[in-house]
């Protein structure tokens, strides 16, 4: 059985990681609807000094600032959208890990579709052609 | 014909993204500020040097003016340091510091040691001004017109260089604008 035991420690160390969040001297806040908004709007805000860190996760002095203002501005009832309008007007939209739909990002949110349809263009064709070659090179039927 | 077409149009393009994006010269970690053509953050903060003294970037309404973003910590604005304290010798236009996540004493040590080109220093004490003005670093230097709204900003060490070619340029410009 232990094969149990390797998937137990990797569940473990997936829950670890996942626990690497940044701990701030305020704690959680105390209504649980909050601290989830918090954890949601702080995740999907970038760390500009990291760049490809959340300022969930970054230790980074900014961050922590960056934290302290989500957590004020929950706490003064401010929608999850005049937070996001809040950093987006100061720090742009890079800001943001989810840019938002408009036209100078649509390929961004259109390449997946584009390439998806290109690969179905090509295995279509691909299939196509296949289809219509001689079945002369199937193997012959019986013992060789 | 398209087994031609097809990989030389595929390298031409290839070839075109990475003369843009490994374009040495570029800084990837500058980012575009979204404040530029809009109005500047109001601030009213205490002087590094004189707490008791306030300094706010409403009395400059009417000037063009530069706002410079460093501290004790950053290595970088040791090195743009020459070039403030020569700039300010030219007295085109009044540079405002912002000492950002630093402390007073050593702020103020680093402008007596290394001199002071700057009319005032606001002390950004918990980092708020710095995100209102969307400060990710140090140094970063901010130009503001008469009418109060960011012209441009400057991420990185300042030069002489750099002043004479993007500054000086849109201060004449702000200027001519009936600012």
């Amino acid at each position: 059985m232990s094969w149990l035991k390797v998937i137990a420690a990797g569940m473990l160390m997936a829950a670890a990681a996942a626990q690497g969040a940044a701990i701030d001297a305020y704690g959680q806040l105390e209504d649980p609807a909050l601290q989830a908004r918090f954890e949601h709007i702080t995740q999907d805000l970038r760390c500009l000094v990291c760049q490809n860190e959340s300022i969930a996760d970054s230790n980074v002095e900014l961050a922590a600032d960056l934290r302290r203002q989500v957590r004020e501005m929950l706490l003064e009832n401010k929608s999850d959208d005049a937070i996001f309008k809040f950093m987006t007007d100061r720090y742009g939209d890079f800001v943001r890990f989810n840019p938002p739909l408009e036209p100078k990002t649509l390929l961004i949110w259109g390449a997946p579709f584009i390439m998806l349809a290109v690969g179905v263009i090509i295995i279509f064709r691909v299939v196509r052609r296949r289809s219509r070659m001689p079945l002369d090179d199937e193997p012959s039927p019986g013992p060789m | 014909m398209w087994k031609f077409i097809v990989p030389v149009g595929a390298f031409v393009a290839l070839a075109v993204l990475f003369a843009f994006g490994l374009n040495p010269n570029r800084d990837i970690h500058a980012l575009p500020s979204p404040l530029i053509g809009k109005p500047a953050p109001l601030f009213k903060l205490t002087d590094v040097i004189d707490p008791a003294r306030e300094v706010s970037n409403g009395a400059l309404k009417g000037q063009v003016y530069v706002l410079n973003v460093w501290g004790t910590w950053c290595v970088a604005c040791r090195q743009e340091h020459e070039a403030l304290l020569a700039i300010s010798q030219q007295h085109v236009v009044p540079i405002i510091g912002l000492d950002y996540m630093d402390q007073r004493d050593k702020a103020k040590q680093w402008l007596s040691q290394l001199g002071n080109p700057y009319e005032a220093v606001a002390f950004d004490t918990d980092g708020r001004t710095a995100i209102d003005w969307g400060v990710y670093g140090a140094p970063e230097t901010f130009l503001v017109d008469g009418q109060g709204r960011v012209l441009y900003k400057f991420i990185s060490a300042m030069t002489p260089e750099i002043w004479e070619h993007e500054f000086l340029p849109r201060i004449s410009a702000a200027r001519r604008g009936g600012a």
